[in-house]
């Protein structure tokens, strides 16, 4: 057993997160997903890390970093479908019947991909026909309303729903991971930066107490994700589902609470559009509703005792 | 990342349930919680098992007569342990895993000759005189006093919150021997005989009632200048090393009874938003057990726990106030009774977010040392502005 990251793991954080310091700027970040974001990425290997031999453990290490620079794009289901379809994949759950479907990035998509029980159904992206949101949440992301959804042609059998809900469960929870990790880091930053009554803000207790905790949460949250990966890679060492839920609770719970902790340690910049806070706190939102929310994981923890 | 336990792991594990199997079905049964004189014979006589059987300081160097086991042993030993309800450490908590990793650090010879094999076999009780009643989270601001006077020290003052007090030989004593010195640079470590004239130990109710904290009061106590431990003035950063010995294993038997304690309490939990509490809690656990394996390997490969180690108490005592107080809201008014199940835990654990560094202290710690913010505005009378 060693359950720490292994140097070539060390190595692949490490230069995933130079590629995004390099051009994961917040300019770009801002300027949201298309093509050119998607090729990028592409080229890194994140999407194909699996496929090219890498573990579910070192997938879920990228997606941690590409979390901590919220960057756009429905980057989940890229992985999920490499080698499946052509171009660039969105997806979602299928909706109840009569609910109508939100759909992610479907301009900047070619498929969208819906998961049911019964397997996963590939629609061309410019069959859907929906209405954009004039004001979505999270403005990286942006969202169709769609009342029908075409019913596309299926790809792949229910006997991989399963796997593709775990996983796409433990790829969200790193991002939500790397999400929790950023804002603390943002806002440890601000916090020795901006003084009040002349000293930094960050040396009362009541401003560091909170960065405390939130440091603590990323932290064990983080673990969370690496030992579901981990169990995804070799189902033996472990109970799978009960770490897959495990790992969405938490990441889900400590990118929300820290980016909300991160906009009250901002102030009033916090509630600004300027600063980049909100970006992190409307993408835990969103991420929360993809893949099971926290409270849906936790149920599903308690209803396997 | 790797969560697989290799081959002398497992039959190390193997070995010791087999131990444990035929070894626990001998032991007398658990004295009361109050009973001091009984519970001092049934722990030292568990410790003496342990040495007989080579299982006794897991982490100590083997020529200290410990196992000089890796990490990972530590943290099977103390899961299989908690697993099959073996006694705890007890009584000879402060000697095997403080005094004695201590000393094996900064003892004389003659010191460790004289302690550390007794501490080992269960043949000595030692108890801790750290706090008290003006020096608890700011700890280094003690005021008891150690005078030397010939080929003694003259120690006067008061303790609090001495683990074992009441039945300690020997005890862990910090007392300032330099009061014009930066706080900490005036503080020495010693040995204290217990039975030396002029002390008296009056153990505290706590709100279980008994427990294994004491106050001792130290009245002119002439204490044998070979009885300090590392040099005069030098105590505050002897006291620091003791933690080295620990290795991300702290809590593995706290967590290992949590995580009991949710798999019992959940065929109780019917309410729906108690359900899900439960989901949390243990998604919080398993988190948690998880970086305890985090820190146990990197303990192993890097000399240190990093910032798991250092989150740790934080968040594990924090996790099990939530899920002691789910067992409360589960027992409803059967909680009124002490004897019911996990109400005296729910009591106990009170103390985890205060004893050995309340979580505010940890949360200062975290801030500062992890994230780099600075330390508080200090109060005037330190050297701070009105």
């Amino acid at each position: 057993m060693n359950f720490d990251l292994t140097d070539d793991q060390e190595a692949l954080v490490d230069g995933i997160r130079a590629v995004c310091q390099g051009r994961f700027t917040s300019d770009r970040v801002r300027g949201g997903f298309d093509r050119g974001v998607w090729s990028e990425l592409a080229e890194t290997g994140v999407f194909s890390l699996v496929a090219d031999g890498f573990t579910w453990a070192d997938a879920a290490l990228a997606f941690e970093e590409l979390g901590r620079f919220v960057v756009p794009g429905p980057l989940v289901w890229g992985v999920l479908a490499h080698g499946l379809v052509d171009g660039i994949p969105t997806g979602l759950e299928a909706p109840a019947p009569g609910v109508p479907a939100m759909v992610e990035h479907l301009v900047a998509s070619d498929v969208v991909l819906v998961i049911s029980d019964d397997g996963v159904r590939a629609v061309p992206a410019g069959a859907v026909q929906g209405e954009a949101l004039d004001w979505p949440l999270d403005p990286l992301t942006p969202i169709h309303r769609v009342p029908v959804l075409p019913a596309g042609d299926l790809v792949a059998g229910p006997e991989v729903v399963a796997d593709w809900r775990r996983r796409g469960a433990v790829l969200t929870a790193a991002f939500l991971a790397g999400i929790a990790q950023g804002t603390v880091a943002l806002s440890t930053e601000y916090a020795l930066a901006r003084k009040q009554f002349d000293r930094p803000i960050g040396s009362f207790q009541a401003i560091k107490h909170l960065l405390a905790d939130a440091l603590a949460r990323a932290e064990v949250a983080r673990t969370a994700v690496h030992a579901a990966a981990v169990t995804l890679d070799d189902p033996e060492v472990g109970d799978v589902d009960r770490a897959v839920h495990g790992a969405k609770v938490l990441a889900g719970e400590a990118a929300l609470r820290n980016a909300k902790t991160a906009t009250q340690v901002h102030g009033g910049m916090g509630f600004t559009w300027e600063v980049d806070v909100h970006l992190s706190l409307k993408r835990a939102w969103l991420l929360n509703t993809v893949f099971g929310s926290p409270d849906a994981h936790a149920d599903a923890i308690a209803a396997a005792l | 990342m790797d969560l697989r336990y290799s081959d002398s792991d497992l039959a190390f594990r193997a070995e010791l349930r087999t131990w444990l199997a035929a070894t626990l079905p001998q032991i007398p049964a658990e004295p009361p919680r109050g009973d001091w004189p009984a519970r001092v014979i049934y722990d030292t006589d568990w410790q003496k098992r342990l040495y007989e059987a080579g299982y006794a300081g897991m982490s100590w160097p083997k020529e200290f007569g410990g196992r000089g086991a890796p990490p990972s042993e530590q943290l099977i030993f103390l899961e299989e342990c908690s697993n099959a309800k073996a006694p705890y450490v007890g009584v000879n908590f402060v000697g095997t895993l403080h005094a004695g990793p201590t000393l094996i650090a900064e003892g004389t010879d003659e010191q460790k000759a004289k302690h550390i094999p007794k501490i080992l076999r269960g043949e000595e009780v030692w108890c801790q005189c750290f706090s008290e009643p003006d020096a608890g989270s700011d700890l280094a601001g003690l005021t008891t006093r150690a005078v030397r006077d010939g080929d003694d020290y003259v120690v006067t003052g008061r303790k609090i919150w001495c683990s074992f007090g009441q039945v300690g030989e020997y005890g862990e004593l910090l007392a300032r021997t330099d009061p014009d010195v930066p706080k900490h640079q005036g503080i020495s470590w010693f040995i204290l005989p217990m039975d030396l004239p002029g002390i008296e130990v009056r153990p505290i109710e706590t709100i279980l009632g008994s427990s294994e904290f004491c106050e001792v009061f130290l009245d002119e106590v002439r204490v044998p200048a070979e009885q300090i431990v590392g040099k005069e003035n030098d105590g505050w950063r002897v006291t620091n090393v003791t933690l080295s010995f620990e290795r991300g294993t702290a809590f593995v038997s706290e967590m290992v009874d949590a995580m009991r304690m949710a798999e019992e309490l959940a065929p109780l939990v019917h309410d729906p938003a108690d359900r899900r509490e439960l989901g949390h809690v243990i998604a919080e656990f398993d988190a948690l057990w998880a970086l305890t394996k985090r820190n146990v390997s990197r303990s192993a490969t890097k000399g240190d726990t990093g910032v798991g180690g250092m989150i740790m108490k934080l968040a594990y005592s924090e996790a099990r106030d939530k899920l002691c107080e789910l067992s409360m809201r589960v027992l409803d008014r059967g909680a009124l009774d002490v004897h019911e199940l996990y109400v005296e835990e729910r009591l106990r654990t009170l103390s985890l977010t205060i004893a050995a560094g309340t979580s505010q202290i940890q949360r200062n710690i975290v801030g500062e040392r992890l994230l780099g913010l600075p330390k508080e505005r200090q109060w005037p009378t330190d050297g701070g502005d009105r």
